[in-house]
Formats: structure tokens, sequence, C-alpha cells
């Protein structure tokens, strides 16, 4: 919302700078999210008539204009734009003016002729060029006929006005209306309201008789007002209400579209005009739109309308898309004489339903999805047709048709929907007869029509308010839940709630006060508090913590103390499942891998690259339906794609060396959304590695291989505490996207928990990578299955006895693989073996063609005494005899 | 026999004089002193003396072994520390040479900063909840107080997998799960991290981004608890010095509801161009649970209040570290994420 602070000001009186404003309402809750300043300090800008043109006797494309600028003496300017006539009014810079852009201006000669100011565009004005029509923007600013020669243009075009850009929450729209901005200052600065008077309609008079209106979906339109102008001659509107317009960011148009436009920027009401001669039978019907029907909008766009959409119908057709967009049809144009205006209250939802169908979203929708203040829709037709007469822009018929379904009744001031009420006639305060006419314009309006809102709240006032202790005679509980005061919630406010909730000790005077500067009307009290009924226009407020947050607000939150809750001591911690996966970091990154941080989404393409056969879980893909591009269309059902393409990012910046691993979800459908239950979503461990660890002058490269990776897998289970013999690999031949002979199943006593392997060449060539990349990932909720392990801390005493280590090499034929010998080494030991590690695999010269070597460390130490030689040497020598018999191996030496 | 002895004792010191290495100095010691050494060789001629030369020479023969032998070692001990002078001298390297230590991996600030999050608030007493990523309307809207077609969906531009299943677009829904879990026991003090997704893609918004959601619900928790909480958050966070500023706002969920504002940490509230010169960075949103989200999870709002608030990480982390970009945290360029 754009807020005109001229504007602002001539609603309610101000004290304040802008500035000084706009921190109040932010800091109160209506943000104001910047201040737009005029874009320079205009000077020396008069209005000037044109009085004589004559061509320019050097230049063709040169004219000369005698100007009177209200100085007696005429002069002399030469300009070179076509749109300017003897008898326009123009601005005039006059020598010494600075314009927009820094140009200044001084008498010049052009081409012999000395002229002596110059002719000024909207442009070099400093005007939104986005609000004026093309003639408008084209050549000179052509100034309407009736505004004072010599005039200051500054002042006459409001030039250096400022604008409050205004950041409303979705609760409070009602500030769409300056009106209700007017009243939020009136209510934070003590400010006297002015709001115009208007004058009502009654329900009788011609417009009756010259149409109806019928409403068939009240579920989607309560309020239905219709009024008619006649001798209408559309014509530009008044340069205030154009300028006010543009200033609130809409674009003036015509008198009577303007109108309808300006009383929206004043009430927050929406309305409509109808050529009333296009309107078959001049009459209107709210209802749905049929199957099949169309509208061709305003926009020039043909719409299908479908029964969802609700339409404003005549006799035949569809003429509106109710609250959304008026139809071409019956648009008002240059051609017509008799207008019948709008105004309705329509069900938010159902607009916001079409609108987000249609995808048609405007200033009305904005207001109707937010739901306007169903009091206030006759008086703003009311409002309109003034506005039209004062301007001439038609004659008012007098009377309208005001169909409204959901009319409170008119003798009953209080009507509630309980059916025992607490409040018996007798006890209604006198001023409860204001109530009378129901239908003035909003609660408590009526004073702020005559001038007196901010002065005395309704109701409060000596001698009309029966102060009556209720609560013994009443309790609580009897009490009904719902109550309604001129169509507004009666709340139940509770001086004690109000300290609790906020932890103040506010008294009740100082609510009071508040409350009254806020317009809520005071019903009712007892020792506990009050029975209050919020005015019409604020919709938001419906329940004691409305209230509360009102009172918080104006009150100020900086005034609220600062405590710490006073309850029972709790213990924070992480749950078994968090420790596991801030080990896991802590882990990973210790051992040199860096985390990265890759979306949940992906291109199904990508994934689809690594090539796996249908029924496969990587295929098992929930879909995003409304994704922003095909890069994020499908839940990653594995990590390896995204961690694939933080890799070829990488390579692509020349970063050619990597180890990256990633902690997050994956996404499986498992029969979502055919079986009404929400996807599988599982933690997972990922990683890559690629390139090497580079060659340095202190040792050779390294390569990052599925060894170095293994490596990794090892050192991360042995710190989370499993033993070195819990983990195993088993080789897999067709795991999709890795190396057959290059790819395994990571085995945790004996249960397989991830995979491990070097990414297939078709795969790495299908990312665009050139380089060998390993990668594993593990299925992190089988490491918290093992609970018992993430929680022992694995402390083996430190024996005092020293080890003994020895070297083992032996030939073995190629097919042994270096986990049976181990596990061989391992069978022949008994406990003293601690460490079993293999440091050097050699194949070449020394030894017979498709046999290795494989030289073990063994590390020896009993828990209670030193070892000799002698007692290892004997499983060495049960150990060598085994090998030999089982894989007819020989010792190297 | 004594005249041998003089003469041996005056060789000897000529030739120890000329030792020059330690291994000279012990092959000396062989020479003269050892089993078949000089001295005693000539000592064995002792027997052919007479009893009353036997002491005489004897005492002399102990003279020259003892002087030779404090020679010796005072030697010995002069070459050590020459030696190790010249073998320290030889050993000096070119310091200037590049380390060797192991590769060092790094966190991503997003979850040091979450973690950071995590422990200050588990210092408070909280513990920490999760939820799925992929939500229901129910709990990511409705269980919220945010009904359908109800305006401040728009607040929030949402993925949906089918009409009634979506992305989550804050952490908020598994306060609902949690009530729901906890109902109607007190107190619950939750904080929520985890990803959460909307449709926005530019420098200051990713369409997945991270949030920290924190409910506590107790007996008389107050909205000035929430104002010192947060307070303590922010110093913790921040720094001691640092001071907080709410401003109201609107959150369907809460009510009433705040946007809280550090003082800004480029210029300590002085006023610059990261916070448009107001001196504040706007950091969270919260407020007190609104009574009919406590009504939908189970507790009577008669009984027991509660405060919520929620952060963005990224804002956080952008804060902390000087980021400009968002998208910077989520392309995983070795050399930015080097940096942490
Ligand atoms: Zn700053």
């Amino acid at each position: 919302m754009l807020v005109s602070w001229k504007w602002l000001k001539e609603l309610v009186e101000i004290e304040k700078t802008p500035e000084e404003l706009a921190d109040l309402l932010t800091m109160s809750g209506v943000a104001v999210d910047g201040i737009i300043y005029p874009s320079i300090e205009l000077r020396n800008l008069k209005v000037g008539l044109i009085e004589e043109i004559s061509p320019h006797p050097n230049a063709d494309k040169l004219l000369i204009c005698r100007v009177d600028i209200g100085e007696g003496e005429k002069r002399t300017i030469v300009t070179g734009a076509q749109n300017v006539q003897a008898g326009h009014k123009v601005p005039v810079a006059l020598p010494g003016a600075v314009l927009t852009g820094g140009k200044s201006i001084e008498s010049a000669e052009l081409r012999g002729i000395q002229s002596d100011g110059m002719l000024c565009s909207a442009r070099e004005l400093g005007m939104d060029e986005d609000k004026l029509s093309p003639e408008q923007k084209e050549g000179i600013y052509l100034l309407p006929d009736d505004v004072t020669v010599g005039a200051d243009v500054v002042q006459v075009l409001n030039l250096d006005d400022l604008v409050l850009e205004l950041d409303l929450t979705p609760n409070r729209a009602d500030c769409l209306g300056m009106w209700n901005v007017a009243r939020e200052v009136a209510a934070l600065t003590g400010g006297k309201l002015r709001l115009p008077e208007v004058e009502g309609s009654t329900e009788e008079g011609t417009c009756a008789g010259m149409t109806r209106v019928e409403i068939q979906n009240e579920e989607l339109c309560n309020r239905y007002v219709a009024r008619i102008v006649k001798d209408v001659r559309i014509a530009p509107s008044p340069l205030w209400m154009q300028q006010r317009l543009m200033a609130a960011g809409v674009r003036p148009i015509n008198n009577v579209v303007d109108v309808t436009n300006y009383v929206m920027m004043e009430t927050g009401q929406p309305l409509h005009s109808f050529d009333y001669d296009r309107l078959r039978e001049n009459r209107i019907v709210v209802r749905r739109a049929r199957e099949g029907e169309e509208i061709v909008t305003l926009d020039g766009q043909r719409r299908q309308l479908n029964p969802e959409m609700l339409v404003i119908a005549d006799a035949e057709r569809p003429v509106a898309l109710a609250g959304v967009m008026g139809g071409q049809e019956t648009e008002v144009t240059e051609q017509t004489k008799t207008i019948l205006l709008e105004s309705a209250s329509f069900n938010g939802p159902s607009i916001r339903r079409t609108s987000h169908a249609l995808g048609l979203r405007s200033e009305s929708s904005l207001r109707f999805e937010k739901t306007v203040d169903v009091q206030l829709v006759r008086w703003a037709a009311d409002r309109a047709v003034q506005l039209l007469s004062q301007i001439g822009a038609g004659m008012a018929v007098d009377g309208c048709v005001d169909c409204y379904p959901g009319r409170p009744p008119q003798e009953e001031p209080l009507h509630f929907q309980a059916p025992k009420f607490y409040l018996a006639k007798s006890h209604l305060p006198k001023a409860f007869s204001w109530a009378d006419n129901i239908d003035t314009p909003f609660a408590g309006a009526e004073q702020g029509l005559s001038g007196q809102q901010g002065e005395r709240p309704p109701f409060a006032q000596e001698g009309e308010f029966e102060i009556k202790e209720l609560s013994e005679e009443f309790p609580e509980e009897q009490m009904p839940q719902e109550l309604w005061f001129r169509g507004r919630p009666v709340i139940r406010l509770r001086f004690r709630r109000v300290n609790e909730i906020l932890g103040t000790k506010i008294k009740p005077v100082e609510m009071e006060t508040i409350l009254q500067a806020l317009q809520i009307t005071f019903l009712e009290k007892d020792r506990e508090g009050w029975w209050v009924a919020p005015p019409s226009y604020r919709r938001d407020l419906e329940r004691e913590v409305d209230l509360v947050e009102e009172i918080a607000r104006l009150y100020s939150y900086e005034r609220i103390p600062t405590t710490l809750p006073e309850g029972v001591t709790t213990q924070g911690q992480r749950n078994t499942e968090q420790q596991i996966r801030y080990r896991v970091r802590k882990n990973m990154v210790a051992q040199g891998l860096m985390e990265v941080i890759n979306y949940s989404f992906i291109n199904k393409a990508r994934l689809e690259r690594l090539g796996y056969p249908a029924g496969h879980p990587f295929g098992d893909m929930v879909v995003v339906k409304n994704p922003l591009s095909e890069e994020q269309a499908v839940m990653r059902t594995c990590l390896l794609p995204g961690l694939l393409d933080t890799v070829k990012r990488n390579l692509n910046k020349r970063n050619k060396n990597l180890r990256f691993f990633e902690v997050g979800k994956i996404f499986r459908a498992e029969g979502f959304p055919e079986q009404r239950k929400l996807p599988e979503e599982e933690w997972c461990l990922g990683a890559v590695a690629t390139g090497k660890r580079e060659k340095s002058w202190a040792y050779g490269a390294e390569e990052y291989d599925f060894y170095y990776l293994k490596g990794v897998i090892a050192n991360l289970l042995t710190g989370l505490g499993y033993g070195a013999e819990d983990f195993a690999l088993a080789a897999v031949q067709d795991y999709p996207g890795l190396h057959p002979g290059r790819a395994a199943t990571i085995l945790l006593k004996g249960r397989p928990i991830g995979v491990l392997g070097e990414v297939h060449p078709l795969v790495l060539e299908e990312f665009e990578i050139d380089q060998r990349v390993v990668t594993f990932s593990i299925d992190l909720p089988q490491l918290w299955a093992d609970e018992e392990v993430s929680r022992k801390v694995l402390l083996v005493p430190v024996t005092k006895f020293p080890a003994i280590s020895r070297d083992l090499a032996i030939l073995v034929p190629e097919e042994i693989t270096a986990a049976e010998v181990e596990k061989l080494i391992r069978e022949q030991a008994n406990e003293w073996l601690k460490e079993v590690r293999l440091f050097d695999l050699y194949r070449g010269q020394q030894i017979q063609e498709n046999w290795k070597s494989l030289a073990f460390s063994l590390t020896w130490q009993a828990p209670d005494k030193t070892l000799t030689d002698e007692e290892v040497n004997i499983f060495h020598q049960k150990i060598e005899e085994a090998l030999a018999a089982r894989f007819g191996a020989g010792l190297r030496r | 026999m004594q005249e041998q002895l003089r003469a041996l004792k005056e060789k000897a010191e000529q030739e120890l004089q000329a030792c020059q290495k330690v291994e000279d100095v012990q092959e000396f010691r062989v020479r003269y002193l050892g089993k078949k050494g000089e001295l005693t060789q000539i000592l064995r001629g002792m027997g052919q003396l007479s009893p009353e030369e036997r002491p005489v020479v004897g005492q002399l023969a102990n003279e020259v072994r003892d002087s030779l032998e404090g020679k010796i070692a005072q030697l010995l001990e002069t070459l050590k520390v020459k030696e190790l002078e010249q073998r320290l001298l030889s050993e000096s390297i070119d310091i200037t040479l590049p380390g060797t230590a192991a590769e060092i991996g790094r966190q991503h600030p997003l979850s040091m900063v979450i973690e950071e999050i995590e422990e200050i608030f588990m210092g408070m007493g909280f513990t920490i909840e999760e939820g799925p990523e992929i939500e229901l309307d129910y709990y990511n809207f409705e269980a919220l107080n945010i009904p359908k077609d109800h305006p401040a969906r728009d607040m929030q531009d949402s993925f949906y997998l089918t009409p009634e299943v979506l992305l989550r677009t804050h952490t908020s829904p598994v306060q609902a799960r949690t009530m729901e879990k906890t109902k109607p026991h007190v107190p619950v003090k939750i904080i929520v991290p985890g990803k959460v997704y909307r449709r926005d893609d530019d420098a200051t918004h990713s369409p997945m981004f991270h949030q920290v959601e924190g409910l506590m619900i107790d007996k008389n928790i107050r909205f000035s608890d929430l104002k010192g909480v947060l307070l303590n958050f922010a110093r913790q966070m921040f720094g001691a010095d640092q001071k907080i500023r709410l401003r109201p706002s609107f959150f369907p969920f809460t009510e009433p509801s705040a946007e809280v504002d550090i003082s800004c940490v480029m210029c300590k509230g002085v006023g610059c161009r990261t916070c448009s010169q107001t001196g504040w960075l706007e950091i969270l949103g919260a407020g007190m649970v609104h009574p009919r989200v406590l009504e939908m999870g189970g507790y009577n709002p008669e009984e027991v209040t509660g405060f919520a608030f929620g952060m963005g990480v990224e804002r956080v982390a952008m804060l902390k570290y000087g980021i400009d970009d968002m998208r910077l945290l989520f392309e995983n360029d070795v050399r930015f994420l080097r940096q942490f």
C-alpha cells in the first residue's frame, strides 16, 4: 500500500515528520518499508499559457511560443515539441530552474532566437511515466484548463509529495484503505481525524425502479448495493484526483473509473461501474457461472468459466468476474450515458480461488481475498456517487438497491447466536439506541464522520454506561460462546489475562485508554474485565488474544519486561539418531572430507543416467507437481547425482582434487500417493572422492581410489565404536552407476548397510566428468540400529605389557583375496593377536606369474604378561603351516 | 721399571693429545689400559721386582693409570660436545619448505550454524525434534491456523506433490506434530532444525533452505519470557553486547506476534549498508502460540501458554560469516567451503 503523505495529512492531524511517523508505524505493527521522496527539489516552475505559436525562421523542427506566466510581460520560449497549440496550459521552467536529471535551465539563444525558459515534459518533471497515458508521456505535459496561470507547478502537480510504502501483513488488510491508515495514525498519535462527510442514500427512490438485484448464491455474496448515475460525461478526472491515484500507484483512466478507484483507495472497498444501458433488462444477478460460459474481461482476454466461479450477470450472461475483473461488453466508454455502480461483499476464499485459477490478480481481488468490511458496502457506493456528482461526471439518481441477505435485524441492536444471553434488555446502556440505524457505515464511524472520532469512545460516556457486576449472577461457563454486536463478535477481555500473557503489570485504566484509541466499543464491565466489540473495519479482531496483541502493540513491545521462564529445569540433549549424525559429521571432517549440502530435488534425467533397472528403488521417485525448473523436478532417491553435480561444478572451476560428503535425506515413494501415506524419508551418508592427494616435495602422490574410501569407512565405523572385525565388503557386480569390477556392498556385522565403489565410466561420461570418481553411501538408520554400540564408551584397558610386532610376507595365487588370508591368520591365532594389517601388495619379477605377495604386520600382546619370542613363534609356525595347506602359500623372505 | 713407567706416561699423554675423535680415544684406551695394553704389559713384570720396590712401583703404576683415565674422561667429554655441535650443524634444514600435515576437512557453514544454535538451546534445556520434509497440508497449514484459501498462504509459495501433500514450507509443522505426541504434558521445550522449501530463487532466496523452529509450552509462559530467551540466544550467538528489538507482526499461528531484530553485527547499531542504515537486522519471527493452535494440538489455552519462534539459518550464517549471496551456500565450491 502506497500512502501519499499529503493525502494522509488531510485525513488526520499529524505533528510528526514522515520519518518519525514511519518509525512509529513500524514499531506498532504496520511496517513502513520505505519512504519515496521526490526525485529532486524542483524550483522556478510556473504554469504558462501559450498565447501564440509561430514557426522558427531558421529551424524546421523548432517552434516559437509566446507564453503568459502571469508576469504581465509575455515570454518567448523556443520548443521542439510538436504537441503544443495556442491556448494550452503548460509547465514552464524559468531560467534558474533545475529539472530531474540535474538539467539546469538558463536563457539561451536557439538558432538566433532568444529563449527565455523551457516547456517541460512529464519526464523532466520527475513524474512516474508508468502511471501516465501514452499521450501524457509524449512531448510537453499539458495541464488542465482550470489551473491558474503563473501558479507554482510543484504545488499544482503535487510534485513535492512523498509516499510511505506500507508492507502490510495479511491481518491488516484494513490499511489497504487510506481512511483506516488515518485511523491507525490517530490511534497511535492521538491526532484528530478529519474523514470526509458523506450523504447516505435511502433504499427507496428512483434507483429501485430502474434496476433489480438478485443474489442466487448467498454463501458467496452476502451484500450487493447498486446505485445509478445518469447524464454521464466521460472526461479526465480532476488533477488532484489523478495525482492521488498516481501516488497510490494507480493509473488514471477517466473520471468514472478514477472515482471507483479513488473510493477503493479511500475505503478499501472495491467498486465497479457498468454501462447501465448494456445490461440486458438493466438488472443484476449474482450467481455461479454455468458450465461452458465465457467472458471477455477488461484486459481483452477470453476466459472460460466454471461453476466454482462467482459472476455478476445481467438477465442473460455474465458481465463481470465477481470481485476480480469486469467484462468488456459492459465496460464504461465514451458513449456511456448511464452507469450502474456496484459495491458488494464477496466471499474471500472464493475470490481467491477464482483469481488463482485464472491467474488474474487485481487491486480488487487482492482486497476481497482478505474480506472487506460488509458494513462499508453501501456507504462506499454513496461516497462514489457523491464524488461523481461533485466532479461533474454525472447526475446522481436518488436511492439505492441494497440486497443484503446477511443483514442483522434492524430492531435488535444486540443479536447473538447462543440461546441464552447474559445481558437482559433492561441492562442495556442507553447508548445502544445509537444502533437503531444499523446501517450507518461502521461502528463508531458516525463519530468519525462528524469529526468527533478520537475524542470519546462510543458508549463510554458518564451516565450513559451502566456498570454492572455480573460475574456472580452469570458464571463464566454459562456465558454464551458467540455473541454479536452490529455484526461484530462480542469479546470478553480479562485484565488478568492480558498481564498473564504479556508478563506485564498494565493497569486496566491503561488498557482502556488503548482500546478507546482503537475505537473498540465497551459493552459491559465487571470486576475482572470487559465485554467489548471491535469496530467493523477491524475484521482481524475476533477473540481475546487479538485484543491482548492490540494492547501490547500500542503499549509498545519495548516496554514489556525481559524475563526467563520460571518452570522446572529440563535437560537438553540430542537423541541417539541425532548424536550419531553429529558424530558421523565430525568423523568425516576429521578424516579430511568436506561437507556439502545439495538440493533435495534433482533433475529426473540425471538420476536416470545412473542406469538402474525397472523396479529398482532409485526409480521410486516422488515427483514435484509445480517445480521451478526441470532441475528440481523430483526428490532424490540417492545422493550420488547431487554429489556428481558438485564434483562437476568444481572441476569446471579447476578444483581437481576433491573429497566431499553429505548427510541428508533421500526420498522414496513406496506407494505414495496411491496408498494414503507419506513417502519414505531416510537419512543417508554419501561421499565422493576424485583426483589425488597431490605429490609434494616430501611424499609421492596418492590417488583417491577405492581403497582410500574403504579406509574412510573403516575409520568411521571404528570411530563410532565398532570393532575392526565388524566391517567387511562383499563384491557386487551390478550396482547401478558403479564399475562392475570395483564395487562392493558394505557389511557391518554381516548386514548390508551401504555400497562402495568406483563410478561407472559411462555415468561419468554422462556427467561430463573426465577423471575417475569413487563413492560410497551408507544408510544411516543402520548405524542407529545398534543402539548399544553408539551408547557404549569403548575403552579397552591399555595393558602395561609390551606388544610384539612381526611381519609375515606370503606368496599366494592371484585369486586368493586378502580377506581370506587374514581370516585364516586370525583362525590360527589366539586372543593375543591384536591387529592384522596388510602393508604391502607386490606382483612382479621375483614372483611367478599369477601369484602375488601379501605382506602383513601382526601385533601380539597379552593382557597379563610380557610375551616372549618363543610364545609368538609357536603361532607363526601354525599360521605358516595352515597357509601352506589351504592356499599352497609359501613364505617370502 | 720406574723409568719405563715414566716414559710410557709421557708417550701416552702425547698420543692422547693427538686424538681428534671419540673412536680414537677409545682405541687409545684399549691400547694402553686394556687387558693387553701397554701399561698392563709393564705391570706383568712386577713379579720380578724386589719386595721393597714393589709398593713403590705399584703406586707409581696406579698414579699413571689414574692420571690417564682422568685425561681420557676429560677429553671424551670435550670431544662429545664437539661432535654433537658438528652433527647439529650438519643437520640444519630449510624451514621455509611447506609443511606436510594431513589434509583437513570442513563442516558446511550451515550445519555449523545449526549445531551452534542447537547447543545454545540445549543449554537452556531444549531438546531437538525433527519431522518429515514431505508434509501433509494439514500439519503445514491447517493445524497452524492457516485454513485453505487463507491469504496467509500467499506468504509461502509451496511445492506441491498432491493437493494434500507438499514440501514443508517451514519447520513449524513439527510444532503441531510434537503437541500431538506430548499432550497434555508440559513442559514442551523443543527446537526443530531442518530443511524447508519455497518457490523462490534469487540472490536472497533459495528454493531449499534451512530453519530452526522453537516451541515452549508450560504453565505461565509469558511474552516477557520469549524476550528473555531470545535475548539470551542473541547474546550467545552474536556477542555479549547484543541488543534485541521486537516489532509487532503477524503469523497465523502466534499471537501476539513479533519480528525480532538484533543490533547490526556489521556496524554495532550505528547504521551501515547491511542494515539499510537502521542499525537493526531482522533475524527471526516469534510470538505467543495462538490459542487455536494449542487447542488443535490438544492443550487447553486457559491452562497453559507458550511461545514459538523461527529463524532462517542461511540468514544467520550470512550475517555471521559476511556472505552476500545465498547461492554460494549451495554451490559447494571447495574454495568457498575451505574458508570455514
Ligand atoms: Zn549495520
